[in-house]
């Protein structure tokens, strides 16, 4: 059983524990709505404003005088965001919170190499998210599904298993790469934590601060701009169809697919595969009528990811393919309004 | 297939399955997989639950199968459509096939037939006869393709073993039943993983999507100590023997490296993948609902069966998995190439009647390369 310190509650506070310490304090809502505590509501406005630009907030974890007003920042955060209900805002801030904690742990988990009695990070680690840490002389290890489970979500190449020290069924990796692979789960871990506070009504001097957070999210609208060329992988696709020559399984359902989220019909899209060696217009038909979910058990299939089409050797990748992860983005430029 | 061969097949497989119960065995935590089988000139039949050896002995015998699977995946309830099996976890499963091999012996062991007129050529684009470009590839036995295949297991097995931590008893691995084999890995660690998951890991297998960074070779500021080292696990260790072939060699190798750079050393990668990387089929490794071949039943692509390999080096496919009756047969060959089966030599044939061992006829009328007379 580790016990927590209240600077561990600084650092993490969306743990269970936060509650427990602030109950024993005797704090609640109604005294929070106290105009004495205004400046702890401005501290939680702003700290989700630093959150909404996409930066860290920082706690002075070291200045012990203000630990309370640290972890009721968050907590009055929490509250506040409840209160304007908008999803874009509780998203940018649960993944603001979640690298602010992943900086901690990173810090907790180097101190662990010389500190034998702080286990805190691997316990967080192990009882939130199941991932069990082992540490070795230099490194960290974890096992490998445990590893691909998580770092198939990343795109950058360094994550594959391929460019990873795998040794006798465990991944070698640094303080800071350990983290970083659970971010995912730390945001979506406190996304659900503030999804699942229940909050009756909110003090007065709340109240402001909750519809200037309704302001804050008009920022954050997309534009998208489409162009009308084809990405490479499907381009091949179709020249390999068009010189009659056999396109694989694997190939046509990604053309097929990627076709129908451009919007095309099966009937626009059936008559390219007549060039096929193995052309038979009814089961033509048919698969295209399946995988557009308009027959058998009514799934729409989606088009396959970049890596996906890397592994079946469908990938043609071109610069133009930068940053892109499915096929259907190639083209779409996002330009965010803030 | 033509009905006329269906009869001779048919009977030979039937007789097969009646007389080798023994090898025909329910894979373990048999009520939670997908059972599925063909017959003869009909489609697939599957979404089946079959419960144990016998209820599996009762359905070879009355349905005769051309083709038998079973799924890697464990679900709760195995014969409900596929949206509502419940999928609770899967072996993981490679497919190791000579004809992915990109072996030069493959021009000297395969024929081509006409899917419009059926004539057989030796070779071409286009069929001699009407002209269509419709042409099935046809590949009969070939030593050199088994022995190619098998370093390809013993590789996988090496990875599999050493990088992935996976015991030799939680590996199996088969005959295909045509050209190559089928591993197996029973083991809990990794029967949870998705498809993209499993697709990372064969990538890995396959030595696919390196990046020089990983085998110390920077766009900047490259030292000798970086780059990777003999001794070293896992691929570095590999790709190091690979460019190292022998310590008085390091040096220079070392130098030409450092001097030819970031992108001579990117591009030599595909070079390294192509020789290093396991030739396993991404595809099947990817498939998590997959319904593969049960082992022990018979290959309808070639009357072999699919059996498991307890001595991969000295097991010989063309003997050991040749099965089928030798009772003599009569059919008309039409086979430009030749090929050895129990280490028999038969062929080449054009369009000539022949007395043959029944395996040899079946397997010849699998390969489509035969008629019964």
């Amino acid at each position: 059983m580790i016990q927590l310190g209240i600077r561990d509650l600084v650092k993490y506070p969306f743990l269970a524990e936060t509650g427990e310490y602030l109950r024993d304090k005797g704090f609640n809502l109604e005294q929070l709505g106290h105009s004495d505590w205004k400046p702890i509501v401005e501290k939680a406005y702003g700290r989700i404003v630093v959150a909404t630009t996409g930066q860290i907030y920082g706690s002075a974890i070291e200045d012990f005088e203000n630990v309370d007003s640290e972890i009721l920042s968050f907590v009055i955060a929490v509250v506040l965001l409840k209160s304007a209900g908008i999803p874009t805002l509780i998203k940018r801030f649960s993944l603001a919170e979640a690298r602010r904690a992943e900086r901690y742990l990173q810090q907790d988990l180097l101190q662990k190499k010389n500190e034998t009695n702080s286990e805190l990070p691997l316990k967080i680690m192990q009882d939130l998210f199941s991932v069990k840490v082992m540490t070795t002389d230099e490194d960290f290890v974890i096992s490998v599904s445990d590893y691909l489970k998580r770092a198939v979500q990343f795109h950058e190449k360094e994550w594959k298993l391929i460019n990873r020290r795998v040794e006798k069924g465990f991944v070698f990796l640094t303080a800071h790469e350990t983290v970083r692979l659970i971010r995912k789960e730390l945001d979506g871990y406190i996304n659900s934590k503030i999804l699942a506070v229940n909050i009756p009504s909110i003090p007065d001097i709340f109240r402001e601060r909750v519809s200037d957070l309704s302001l804050l999210a008009k920022k954050f609208s997309e534009y998208v701009t489409v162009s009308s060329d084809y990405p490479p992988c499907i381009k091949h696709a179709i020249e390999v169809l068009d010189r009659g020559e056999n396109l694989p399984h694997s190939g046509r359902f990604m053309l097929a697919t990627y076709l129908l989220a451009r919007g095309q019909t099966t009937d626009q899209i059936a008559p390219l595969f007549k060039n096929a060696p193995d052309y038979n217009e009814r089961v033509t038909r048919y698969q295209l009528d399946h995988i557009a979910g308009s027959s058998g058990k009514g799934t729409k299939y989606s088009c396959p990811s970049c890596n996906k089409l890397k592994s079946e050797n469908l990938c043609f990748e071109i610069p133009e393919c930068s940053g892109i992860i499915n096929p259907t983005q190639f083209g779409k430029k996002r330009t965010a309004n803030a | 297939m033509l009905e006329k061969n269906v009869k001779l097949v048919n009977d030979a497989f039937k007789e097969y399955y009646f007389k080798h119960f023994e090898l025909i065995h329910v894979p373990t935590r048999t009520s939670e997989r997908e059972f599925g089988y063909q017959k003869f000139n009909e489609g697939m039949t599957r979404h089946l639950s079959i419960k144990d050896d016998n209820e599996l002995h009762l359905l070879l015998m009355t349905q005769v199968p051309s083709d038998v699977y079973c799924s890697n995946a464990y679900y709760s309830f195995p014969n409900l459509p596929m949206t509502e099996k419940d999928w609770k976890g899967a072996d993981l499963i490679f497919d190791i096939d000579a004809k992915d091999l990109k072996l030069d012996c493959r021009t000297s062991h395969i024929c081509c037939k006409c899917n419009s007129c059926q004539n057989i050529v030796k070779q071409g684009i286009n069929c001699s006869v009407c002209g269509s470009t419709k042409l099935e590839t046809i590949s009969v036995t070939c030593e050199n393709c088994i022995s190619e295949s098998k370093k390809e297991v013993a590789r996988l097995h090496e990875i599999l073993t050493e990088d992935f931590g996976i015991q030799k008893k939680e590996i199996q691995v088969y005959f295909s039943g045509n050209e190559g084999f089928h591993v197996y890995v029973v083991n809990s660690d990794y029967q949870t993983l998705d498809s993209r998951e499993r697709a990372d890991l064969a990538d890995y297998i396959m030595f696919n999507g390196i990046i020089p960074e990983t085998l110390g070779m920077s766009k900047q500021n490259n030292s000798k100590f970086a780059l990777p080292d003999v001794n070293e696990r896992g691929w570095r260790g590999r790709v190091a023997k690979e460019i190292f072939t022998s310590k008085s060699k390091r040096v220079k190798i070392v130098q030409e490296i450092l001097s030819g750079g970031y992108s001579v050393f990117q591009a030599k990668l595909e070079d390294w993948r192509q020789k290093i990387g396991v030739k396993i089929d991404p595809k099947v490794t990817m498939d998590i609902h997959r319904i593969f071949r049960l082992g022990g039943s018979l290959n309808s692509k070639s009357g072999l069966s699919k059996i498991m390999c307890k001595d991969l080096e000295n097991f010989d496919p063309f003997s050991d998995a040749c099965l089928l009756d030798d009772e003599k047969v009569e059919i008309i060959a039409n086979c430009p190439i030749s090929f050895k089966l129990k280490n028999k030599k038969y062929g080449p044939y054009e369009k000539e009647k022949i007395t043959v061992p029944k395996y040899v006829a079946v397997y010849m009328i699998c390969k489509g390369i035969a008629d019964i007379n």
